[in-house]
């Protein structure tokens, strides 16, 4: 609690205790006693109140929620109702008081999930010693030391040691990764094992942690739709009340009068005043910017940054989902994904290939050698020919061996099996003989068709996919991993006109999201109604152009951004409608004589107490 | 020009109110307070004159939210 919550909590508690005491004490007979003496807890607990709303008129900003409470409180002490108008003011500042300790503790969990901010960095002087320094005094090009344990502070490339990184903090998932001399390191990630130096390679306001940090910050400040007509409407709706309640006052007794009855000014004032305490607005207005800023800061915490409120909004109605093929429902590397017909041992026939192709750096000779994964000793391999745009030929451990298409194997006479798989086929003769093939195709990543599965499930109700790829490769991809459309050998501008023909055959409530990696797509990720990038750890062009950014490349965060996003809108929807609803119902109420002081206690500070619970709900979103 | 400053307010009502304020500004292009984070962030005209935008900011502030804090 900070001094002005325990200071506020204080008054509340010798405000409490003196109206217990008050209540019990027999002061009936002596009115202007128990009028003083009701001043004291009145005044204890709602000096500060009644000071804003005198400064307010003052500064002619009257319609303001302490204006209200002041009026209705003064009116009620002056009707007599000395308990209710001490317990008014009470409850408001429990209100208050609890609204800014939830506040105060989301903010804090946040700041908690995203602690990714680095406090220092080591910085290394010529000697060899190091300092402990703010990171932005640190320059580019600096050599920094991470002792085990600690953030990296800036982004760099490790120049000595070599470590396991923990990248949970930015991903959400506690995978660790590598990390050795020459390879390039981002701030925000925990080294875990070893001492590392790292040269900086950007200053601390560019590395990723601060462009993450600035990223969520600045999330909150747009505003969404649901936020704007918050502000609207509490701009209209409190001096509305206040004419209202004023009315209220004046015209029935008035009336009355006319029509030859008895006034009764009393009754219609306190209903008045009822009015002035249930039209408090803060219920809806403190607990919808608390509700985006759960679920952008629980989000950012599984790794998914949602770069506004008005994004949130916009995901949560995704029904149509393009995505890019390579990197985003594939893993963008080539790997061998069959061996068939072979006459040997499917690790002997990959050997003979590995050991055939070894002296070649084209990627399919790499993802056979990687597949392969044991040393390649080179003597073993003689004699060898390439033959451009068909194979290589080459002696190995004596056999004369044959790797490439099927071009390669008529040149040799050899009689191969045609393969049906897609990808790249790589047929393997030995001596003369037919030896096998392998399938080389880039990998479906693992998640994908679970991806895909789960985006229907979340309210997607048509996935397309957009490559640039060939048509069949585009079947077969389509086909396994569960998309329904896609469009094939597209070019990139082919990509955004197809986008645009998305948004066209959509209606204005389907919103079309495009998934991609962030290479080569930003005009498309900028066309959609939102962009959403994946992979972004490190790549400041994905990170500058989507409107969410994954900051790992798995595609089942799609779902869960979408998931989040539906939580976190029902929960604003679900407070606006019952704060607006509540309060509407005893406005009614207290216009009839129907609602007592209490009701509208409970319609100002229990409506705002149960709609900041459950904005606090969005902050859970680790299960979703 | 934008900068972003670290500001002190009790309900998420009157940080709309010093949005309003901060926007209607001389020398303010566009501002927005978010209340969340208490933070800050206005955008000037070309030109203006940030120190002296600012103080007037701070003094349309105070008007719309007496209880309110910009740290410049």
């Amino acid at each position: 609690m900070t001094k002005k919550q325990k200071n506020l909590l204080l008054r509340v508690i010798i405000a409490g205790v003196c109206m217990i005491v008050l209540a019990l004490l027999p002061l009936k007979q002596y009115p202007v006693v128990r009028f003083l003496l009701f001043l004291i807890p009145y005044l204890t607990v709602g000096y500060d109140i009644l000071r804003k709303a005198f400064k307010g008129i003052r500064n002619k900003q009257v319609f303001d929620e302490h204006f209200l409470m002041a009026v209705a409180t003064i009116g009620a002490m002056a009707l007599g109702e000395y308990t209710e108008g001490v317990a008014v003011m009470w409850f408001y500042q429990i209100g208050e008081l609890f609204q800014s300790y939830a506040v105060g503790k989301s903010r804090k969990n946040i700041s908690e999930l995203m602690d990714i901010r680095p406090d220092y960095a080591n910085l290394e002087n010529e000697d060899g010693e190091t300092e402990r320094v703010d990171p932005d005094d640190v320059e580019v090009g600096s050599i920094i030391v991470v002792e085990p344990g600690e953030k990296i502070p800036i982004d760099g490339v490790v120049t000595f040691g070599s470590t396991t990184l923990n990248t949970a903090a930015l991903t959400g998932e506690s995978l660790p990764r590598d990390a050795g001399v020459g390879d390039e390191v981002i701030s925000g990630c925990v080294n875990m094992s070893g001492m590392i130096k790292v040269r900086t390679t950007r200053e601390f306001e560019e590395s990723t942690a601060s462009k993450i940090l600035d990223l969520v910050e600045n999330a909150s400040s747009r505003k969404s739709k649901s936020e704007q007509f918050i502000t609207k409407f509490a701009r209209i709706y409190t001096p509305a009340v206040c004419c209202s309640a004023l009315a209220l006052a004046l015209v029935p007794p008035a009336v009355r009068l006319i029509m030859g009855m008895a006034p009764d000014f009393g009754d219609w004032i306190y209903r008045a005043l009822t009015f002035l305490v249930i039209s408090c607005p803060c219920a809806i207005v403190v607990s919808i910017p608390l509700s985006f800023f759960g679920g952008i800061g629980g989000a950012s915490a599984n790794g998914i940054l949602i770069k506004g409120s008005n994004f949130m909004e916009t995901l949560s109605e995704v029904a149509v989902a393009a995505f890019d093929k390579t990197g985003t429902i594939t893993k963008g590397n080539f790997a061998v994904t069959g061996i068939h017909h072979t006459t040997m041992e499917n690790e002997k026939l990959l050997e003979l290939a590995a050991l055939a192709e070894s002296h070649s750096s084209h990627p399919i000779s790499r993802s056979i050698a990687a597949a392969y994964g044991k040393e390649i000793d080179k003597s073993r391999v003689t004699d060898v020919r390439e033959i451009s745009g068909a194979g290589v030929i080459a002696e190995v451990d004596g056999h004369r061996v044959g790797a490439g298409n099927l071009k390669l194997m008529r040149e040799l006479g050899v009689a191969a099996e045609e393969c049906h798989s897609e990808g790249t086929i790589v047929h393997l003769a030995v001596d003369g003989v037919y030896a096998g093939h392998i399938v080389i195709a880039d990998e479906i990543k693992e998640g994908s068709e679970a991806a895909i599965r789960a985006l229907k499930a979340a309210g997607v109700r048509r996935a397309v996919m957009l490559t640039g790829d060939k048509e069949s490769v585009a079947r077969a991809v389509a086909s396994k991993v569960g998309i329904d459309e896609y469009r094939a050998e597209l070019l990139p501008a082919d990509k955004v006109k197809a986008v645009e023909e998305l948004i066209g055959e959509s209606g204005p409530k389907a919103r079309v999201a495009f998934v991609g990696d962030g290479i080569n797509d930003a005009p498309v990720l900028s066309r959609a109604d939102i962009g959403i990038a994946m992979g972004a750890l490190g790549s400041d062009a994905a990170i500058e152009a989507a409107d969410v950014v994954l900051m790992d490349d798995d595609p089942g965060k799609i779902a869960k951004a979408i998931r989040i996003a539906k939580k976190c809108l029902r929960i604003v929807k679900e407070n606006i409608v019952f704060a607006i609803g509540v309060k509407l119902i005893c406005l009614v109420l207290g216009a009839l004589g129907v609602a007592n002081m209490w009701l509208a206690i409970f319609a100002d500070v229990g409506v705002m107490v149960i709609c900041v619970l459950n904005a606090i709900r969005c902050l859970a979103v680790r299960s979703l | 020009m934008k900068k972003t400053y670290k500001i002190d307010v009790d309900c998420a009502n009157c940080a709309n109110k010093m949005e309003e304020a901060t926007k209607n500004t001389e020398g303010v292009k566009d501002a927005t307070v978010n209340f969340m984070v208490l933070k800050m962030k206005v955008e000037f005209e070309d030109g203006a004159d940030v120190d002296a935008v600012m103080q007037e900011v701070v003094k349309n502030c105070k008007v719309v939210e007496d209880d309110c804090e910009i740290f410049l």
